[in-house]
């Protein structure tokens, strides 16, 4: 089984959880982050004043999926994340050691 | 009494006899202008509460939201309480020998004024009433200065001592009887009494302060351009009691100047907007409604005296002035005065009252500047008004500001700075961050 953590811009999760359905995934975690990449943040103007911002607010998804979904799974979250532009986020792959439903105690791709 | 009624010619005697103070006060009292200037004075507070709070408790870091809004609203009580020990004396009380100064003569604690004490067509009480929602947003319009970094303690000793030392001796100057008003300064709802004054102290207090952590170049963004909006569109719509209030009448004067603060607030604002869009590439909100304030600024000295178009170009005017004066201060001289109080409005009501000496001439569409006076003269007179407060207003905030920081000290520690106001002085949160 793998994690897969992606960071992405907040108004591509909809196309993200689209794609992500398409391929067969069933569940999906949402966070609020924040952070900087090679964009390195952006600035902003308020009374004629411009004031750094350095962390960007982005979204960061959780996906547990199995082996052989991977690859697709990664590949769909990339193209509806992107929009060819700096700051369009990334995507981990993490090795996931077990998973378990707690209603029903079943464990791993059956917990899925 | 009971006797004299039995007898129809006793009766009529008595009422005449018993009513006719009274019957005098009533004829005098005009029921139209009280109602109108009773509603005025509710519009006024809720400029202040919840309005002014608002629009300045959205400019500042999430963490020091309730500190701004705690600030404004301790104010509206504190300056409430003083005015009626003597503020209202000072500012409108009789003087006598003193009168060109200041008043304070009588009527101490308000005594002697009861409901049936008449300020021409309106009961005297309202009138009270009504200058006591002044003297609690001017004092309050100088917040925009100090968040973020001020001891509450110093907030409420400088605003108390503010009041007494600085609002109520221009106030009376101007509007009590005293020099100014002798030399036929022209201010009709307080370009000079209350933004000239708020302003200028703003500053002084800005730069005896220090900036906030980071200024100029480290700050973080307005926390809820969103709230300053809301709070902006109060203020333009309490400023109809603000400026059509100050005619103290339901009549013809109020109705225009409740049309030219309304113009003015619009073109401040588009022009504002216009400016962002042309020297940044995108006009904002907290643009428009900042230039939408200073539109209304502006035009507050001269909103019973000018006419539509008048207010047009007091507007445009406002919102090009004010825009540049912002940069000015915070970027060419660097005084962190936070919220832009001195800019916005101690530049608009200075402006605005030089403004009224030309527009408020019948040849450009006013009421008429007094007989035989011709503009330069009226505007070598608003000069002096302008002027004179100005460095009264400076040089006593200096005092005070000195008397402040011996007693209770003016800043927070940095540490404190860093956590915020909300939990540092007020153990509160406005947001879980």
């Amino acid at each position: 089984m793998k994690m897969i953590v992606a960071v992405i811009k907040p108004h591509r999760l909809d196309q993200v959880r689209d794609a992500l359905t398409a391929v067969g995934v069933h569940g999906l975690t949402v966070s609020e982050v924040r952070g900087y990449g090679r964009q390195g943040g952006h600035t902003e103007i308020y009374r004629g004043a411009e004031y750094q911002i350095n962390f960007v607010p982005k979204l960061k998804l959780e996906v547990a999926v199995s082996n052989d979904l991977c690859e697709r799974v990664v590949e769909a979250i990339r193209e509806a994340a992107n929009n060819n532009q700096i700051g369009d986020g990334k995507i981990f792959v993490i090795d996931l050691e077990q998973a378990m439903r707690i209603r029903t105690g079943e464990s791993d791709n059956e917990a899925l | 009494m009971f006797e004299r009624l039995s007898s129809g010619v006793a009766v009529t005697f008595t009422l005449l006899v018993l009513s006719n103070p009274a019957s005098a006060a009533e004829a005098a009292l005009n029921g139209a202008d009280t109602a109108w200037i009773l509603t005025s004075t509710a519009l006024v507070l809720f400029m202040t509460l919840p309005g002014l709070a608002l629009f300045y408790g959205g400019l500042v870091r999430a963490n020091n939201v309730l500190s701004v809004l705690m600030h404004c609203f301790a104010i509206a009580c504190l300056a409430s309480i003083l005015w009626l020990i003597g503020g209202y004396a000072l500012a409108f009380g009789d003087g006598g020998s003193l009168q060109a100064w200041i008043g304070g003569a009588e009527k101490w604690f308000l005594l002697g004024i009861g409901p049936n004490v008449l300020s021409g067509s309106i009961p005297e009480i309202l009138f009270v009433m009504f200058q006591m929602t002044f003297a609690i947003i001017t004092p309050a319009l100088i917040v925009g200065a100090y968040v973020e970094r001020i001891k509450f303690s110093a907030v409420m000793v400088f605003s108390g001592l503010w009041l007494f030392l600085v609002y109520a001796p221009v106030c009376h100057w101007v509007w009590g009887g005293g020099w100014l008003a002798g030399l036929g300064v022209m201010d009709f709802a307080g370009g000079i009494v209350v933004h000239v004054t708020a302003g200028s102290s703003a500053l002084l207090l800005a730069k005896m302060l220090g900036g906030r952590r980071g200024f100029p170049k480290d700050l973080r963004p307005p926390h809820n351009p969103g709230m300053t909006m809301i709070g902006a569109a109060m203020l333009w719509v309490g400023w109809f009691g603000f400026n059509a209030g100050s005619a103290l009448a339901a009549n013809g004067s109020a109705s225009m100047a409740m049309l030219v603060t309304h113009i003015s607030a619009a073109a401040g604002a588009l022009t504002w907007a216009i400016l962002e869009q042309w020297r940044f590439g995108k006009s904002s909100l907290i643009g428009i409604v900042t230039g939408m304030v200073a539109g209304l600024a502006t035009i507050t000295p001269a909103s019973g005296f000018v006419g539509p178009l008048g207010a047009l170009c007091i507007g445009v005017t406002a919102g090009v002035v004010c825009h540049f004066a912002v940069g000015w201060v915070k970027q060419k001289i660097q005084i962190d005065d936070s919220l832009d109080v001195f800019a916005v409005h101690g530049v608009g009501g200075g402006l605005g009252t030089l403004l009224t000496a030309f527009f408020a001439a019948a040849s450009l569409g006013g009421v008429g500047l007094a007989e035989g006076t011709s503009m330069g003269q009226q505007f070598g007179v608003q000069l002096i008004g302008v002027v004179a407060v100005l460095v009264w207003s400076v040089a006593i905030s200096y005092i005070i500001v000195k008397a402040v920081d011996t007693m209770v000290g003016l800043r927070v520690e940095e540490e404190d700075e860093i956590v915020g106001l909300d939990l540092i002085a007020h153990g509160e949160r406005g947001y879980d961050l």
